[in-house]
């Protein structure tokens, strides 16, 4: 079977995903536009070559309803015959158009492909594609719907992880990403954006907090307490019977951000990337997909993650690094836990909690991270994971060329 | 038109006067909606003469709701019939809302359920403002939603936040409360005003449209999908379960039509309502609460025993005893204009049981709930005394006194001095026979047991404890006191632990038997909550006290001992004599099942698990299923010993005494709703795994096998 290699990988910088949030005043469209655009010009791209556009976009309504991905070739400018289409799998979207486009290739009827993502949470909140599981009073009661947050408390708890340990997770984030960032390990990956004038909005990551501290970190009020006590608590205890009450440990401080961002990776065979002269920097060895318990929703990374492990014939201690989405600092925590790999291998260089989640933009930007970072210390292999919505669990594992 | 009287004023005005006949009330019955048919077709011919439109009433009541009788025999079979039934009476109310001629209602009296969906229809409402007139939808009480257009039109009139309480809780208004709602246009102050103000608005809009059905109209609060109303819609389901435990069809069901029908125009939208209102009609939950909650409880003031003084009411009462029962007592009594005369062995003491009255008329005032002036007059009906001098005026003695035989003889002999040879003794006691308790009076035909529940104020039970000598007059007279303080009675022969006692006592018992089997105290407290239960067996052990749960199981012991019957061990007796022997005795003693430290609240006690060590978790259904099946179970039991003669009986008492979840419509009928060869077979099983106590008795066996149900 043919091989999926992954050619390149560029991403914005995240921008803090409020009114003064600096990519707040680009249209959600542009910052679609200008990644690709950047990707073309990386890599001298002829895109009558490509096969399709993917993009992971969880809220695609409003600025970015409507297709955006095909959307946003066309006014990239790119040739005719280049497709494009979005895609939703929740947080995991932006992962899940590079396994979707690997695949793809895998199957020997495509063999370039453009995937990423991209959400502009600043201009279209979450929430705003509306949705039965919420927002259908019967559906959300018959699925036992709860809030990802209240979830996350809930793991904690069940874990044993304190609000101190959930605080001192946060606390790393900021701090590796603040290091990696100064040491420029980001600047492989990120283009800055852009106004029409050609003048920088952003250049870096807005929301890592250098000065970040413990004593700060403790003074945050827990953000699902008030709502758990409206009901939601009481729906995960119908799930989890001998839970006697939840303690709420997660805050605007330990939970991922809200931001605006865009990522792009270019895939490729072996034979395309030879053809079009291209250098390949990784291979995806393997991807897999997976659901969990839908109320406490945030359980997946660890079934996922063994899922693609068997699939690739690895073992844990196979992987020199993993990237884990920082939804909830008790998701990474579990996943540590669950798959039993030391904390030092996970998110080197930070993660969501300091530098944001835009949701579709996600999973390819964290790829991307995780290869930058195989390629700086030289590692063999590297396995990506995120918790999605509804209890799903997603993975991919790449091994550096 | 027999259930409608047509009624033209010669100057086109329509005054379609609801009244029909054989009945204290208007309901939506087969009569009155022929006649609604029959009003819409004369008005189809006279549209062109006819000017305007006035429901109006000639019962006391203005309209009482859909027929039950009707309801409560939709069975899945004939949901089509039924979906075509509400679909044409929604029409022909439609029609009359669409004809363009002013429609009015003109509310005389309280429009419930189905009344006020007839209102709705109409573009003005103007109710009489009368402080007993009260508009609402009752209807989920009684698992159903007001599917007649309560919940399209409501949703639009005031929109979806306001209305939600109306229509998921039931909340009851005032017409003042109505019309600041905007649930109604206008208030008059009599029936002239009414009809004055109703023609008035009639000849001032003589094209008339709902707002609904105006171009400009827009949703009160907004569609539920405006941003605005999208956090309250996605926990809106969850606040709904936390207070119906997912016991409930009815509140989501709610609940969703009234969000669904927003979506969409008002003939979809209608549609959506009555798709919701049959499938919950059809459905079994509601089946259980209309027969139980409405017509068993219904029969219990209906079908009374015969008494020969039928009429004779009690106008004085003694009460005996003014510690937290005997102040409850008075209190029930002087609320309903009963003079009492609490008696205690000083008048300080007595003096005290007045207080409480006191106490709980002046929070009721502080809420609103009574005037100064009501609770003055009702204080005024407590009497404190030492002595049972005044019981020569009166026709009933209520002696709650503690449970010592000797104490409570002697209080007999005092009240007998002066108790009229026509009056009645009743004694409070839950534990004692009543019968042995009636050797000690002089007249012991004239003596009962009347079993009222803690607290009084709220507990809307009384058990009546018919001992053997017990005429059947003073039965009867005992059953009208009950009624007439307001309370609910259920009749009961004489036996251990009566039948609400007895039965409740095995609930207590599952629970911790349960805890023997190494179950998580705090899943089988969450297995009682999310099967219905308002208290768990462990917090309600808790509050009883274990050290009067052990001596009440050593003096059951002893009493069988003496009767030669062998005494039936129970797994349970372990963890009451383990916790008595730890100290950890319930409440009284800030430490039990739980523990209670101030400023925390309480809390399970999760040291019980050493003592009885975790094994597999039980499937948390079947922990929720023992429960109730066992208090089925010993419930069949009294009626196969005769301890209860009705099934009514059983299932009013558990509902209104113990608790019993409402949803299953009683201890009874929960079997009934599980089928009784399906319960039978379910029993045998839980006996195997868990003991005898789940075996089916005989009477069941033999009703399943004959396919008899518990009626």
């Amino acid at each position: 079977m043919t091989d999926a290699y992954i050619v390149d990988s560029i991403r914005s910088p995240r921008g803090k995903g409020k009114q003064d949030g600096s990519l707040h005043q680009l249209k959600p469209i542009d910052l679609a536009t200008q990644t690709l655009t950047a990707l073309k010009e990386r890599n001298h791209l002829n895109t009558s070559q490509v096969d399709d556009v993917i993009m992971g976009c969880v809220s695609a309504v409003g600025e970015q309803g409507a297709n955006i991905a095909k959307t946003a070739v066309l006014k990239a400018n790119w040739a005719e015959c280049v497709p494009g289409f979005t895609l939703n799998r929740f947080c995991a979207s932006g992962l899940e158009a590079i396994n979707l486009g690997a695949m793809k290739i895998k199957s020997g009827w495509q063999d370039l492909i453009v995937a990423g993502g991209i959400e502009s949470m600043s201009r279209v909140p979450m929430g705003s594609d509306g949705g039965p599981w919420a927002f259908d009073p019967e559906t959300n009661a018959q699925t036992y719907f709860v809030p990802q947050g209240i979830g996350a408390d809930l793991i904690a708890n069940i874990e044993g992880f304190s609000r101190e340990q959930v605080d001192q997770f946060a606390f790393d984030s900021h701090h590796k990403a603040h290091a990696a960032s100064e040491k420029g390990l980001f600047s492989k990956s990120i283009v800055p954006i852009k106004d029409r004038n050609g003048f920088s909005l952003l250049d870096h990551d807005e929301t890592i907090r250098s000065q970040c501290s413990l004593a700060d970190l403790a003074k945050l009020k827990p953000a699902f307490q008030k709502m758990g006590a409206m009901g939601f608590d009481e729906v995960l205890y119908h799930k989890y019977p001998s839970i006697k009450s939840i303690d709420h440990v997660h805050t605007a401080g330990n939970s991922s951000g809200i931001v605006d961002g865009s990522s792009m990776m270019l895939l490729a065979s072996k034979a395309k990337a030879e053809e079009l002269n291209l250098p390949v920097r990784a291979k995806i060895v393997s991807v897999a997909v997976t659901s969990t318990e839908p109320s406490i929703m945030l359980t997946g990374p660890g079934p996922a993650s063994k899922k693609a492990l068997a699939l690739a014939g690895l073992k844990v201690s196979d992987i020199d690094l993993f990237e884990v989405n920082e939804a909830f600092a008790a998701v990474v925590l579990k996943f540590a836990k669950d798959l039993d790999v030391p904390l030092e291998k996970i998110n080197v260089n930070g993660g969501a909690i300091a530098m944001g989640h835009p949701l579709g933009a996600t999973g390819s930007m964290i790829l991307g991270t995780l290869l930058d970072e195989l390629e700086s210390r030289k590692k063999r292999y590297g396995l990506c994971t995120l918790c999605v919505g509804g209890g799903m669990g997603i993975a991919t594992i790449i091994e550096r060329i | 038109m027999n259930g409608i009287k047509y009624i033209d004023d010669g100057q086109g005005i329509i005054n379609l006067v609801m009244d029909l006949p054989g009945s204290k009330a208007n309901t939506m019955d087969a009569v009155f909606r022929k006649s609604l048919d029959e009003v819409v077709e004369r008005i189809k011919k006279d549209k062109e003469k006819v000017k305007g439109i006035i429901f109006s009433s000639a019962k006391e009541s203005f309209f009482a709701g859909g027929d039950l009788k009707e309801l409560i025999k939709i069975e899945p079979e004939q949901a089509s019939s039924f979906h075509r039934t509400v679909m044409h009476l929604k029409g022909q109310l439609r029609y009359l809302e669409t004809l363009g001629i002013p429609v009015v209602a003109a509310i005389n009296g309280s429009a419930l359920g189905g009344g006020l969906e007839i209102a709705l229809a109409c573009h003005h409402m103007i109710c009489i403002d009368h402080d007993k007139i009260r508009l609402g939808f009752p209807e989920v009480q009684l698992g159903l939603l007001p599917g007649a257009g309560g919940i399209i039109r409501t949703t639009r009139k005031i929109g979806l936040e306001k209305a939600l309480p109306l229509l998921i809780e039931g909340k009851q208004l005032k017409p003042k409360e109505a019309l600041e709602l905007g649930i109604i246009e206008d208030l008059a102050s009599s029936e002239e005003e009414l009809i004055k103000k109703s023609i008035d608005w009639i000849l001032a809009n003589p094209e008339s449209k709902a707002v609904w059905d105006q171009k400009s109209f827009r949703v009160p609060g907004g569609t539920p999908s405006s941003p605005k109303l999208a956090p309250m819609l996605s926990i809106a389901p969850a606040m709904v379960a936390a207070k119906s435990k997912r016991c409930y069809p009815a509140p989501i069901a709610i609940l969703s039509a009234a969000v669904e029908g927003l979506q969409v125009d008002f003939e979809t939208a209608s549609k959506i309502e009555t798709s919701y209102f049959t499938e919950l009609a059809s459905g079994k939950i509601a089946k259980n609460m209309i027969g139980t909650l409405w017509f068993q409880l219904n029969a219990i003031t209906k079908k009374r025993p015969i008494s020969s003084e039928k009429s004779a009411k009690v106008s004085k009462v003694g009460v005996i005893g003014a510690g937290m029962m005997g102040s409850g007592i008075a209190y029930a009594c002087a609320s309903r204009g009963i003079t009492t005369y609490l008696k205690d062995a000083n008048i300080e003491q007595a003096e005290k049981g007045k207080a409480f009255s006191e106490k709980l008329l002046h929070e009721r005032n502080l809420k609103g709930k009574i005037s100064e002036d009501k609770k003055i007059r009702i204080l005024e009906n407590i009497i404190p005394v030492d002595s049972a001098q005044p019981f020569g005026e009166c026709g009933l003695v209520i002696e709650a006194v503690p449970e010592d035989r000797m104490v409570k003889n002697a209080v007999y002999k005092e009240s007998e001095e002066f108790l009229p040879k026509t009056s009645f003794l009743a004694t409070n006691t839950s534990t004692l026979p009543i019968s042995s308790l009636g050797k000690q009076v002089k007249n012991p035909s004239q003596f009962i047991g009347l079993h009222f529940f803690s607290p009084v104020q709220s507990m809307k039970l009384v058990e009546i404890i018919v001992g053997k000598e017990t005429s059947q007059e003073t039965l009867a007279r005992a059953y009208e006191f009950v009624i007439q303080i307001g309370k609910i009675p259920i009749t009961v022969n004489d036996s251990r632990g009566f039948f609400t006692s007895r039965v409740f006592g095995t609930y207590v018992n599952e629970g911790m038997a349960m805890l023997t089997e190494g179950q998580d105290p705090a899943v089988i407290e969450r297995a009682a909550s999310f099967a219905g239960f308002p208290v768990g067996p462990l917090a309600v052990s808790d509050e009883v006290s274990l050290s009067l749960m052990k001596s009440i199981k050593a003096q059951t012991q002893k009493d069988l001992e003496k009767q030669g019957v062998p005494y039936p061990s129970h797994p349970a007796d372990k963890v009451v004599d383990y916790m008595n022997q730890i100290g950890r005795v319930g409440r009284v003693a800030s430490k039990g099942f739980y523990t209670y430290e101030k400023g925390k609240g309480k809390q399970i006690w999760d040291g019980i698990k050493e003592k009885f060590p975790k094994k597999d978790a039980l499937p948390f259904a079947e922990m929720k299923e023992r429960l109730l099946f066992i208090q089925s179970l010993e419930s069949i039991r009294c009626l196969e010993e005769n301890v209860l003669s009705k099934t009514a009986d059983a299932n009013i008492g558990s509902i209104f005494g113990f608790g019993f979840p409402p949803w299953t419509g009683g201890c009874l009928q929960y079997v009934n709703y599980i089928g009784l060869k399906q319960f039978c077979d379910r029993a045998n099983e839980l006996s195997k795994r868990f003991g005898p106590r789940f075996s089916p008795p005989n009477l069941l066996i033999e009703k399943a096998e004959k396919n008899e149900k518990f009626e």
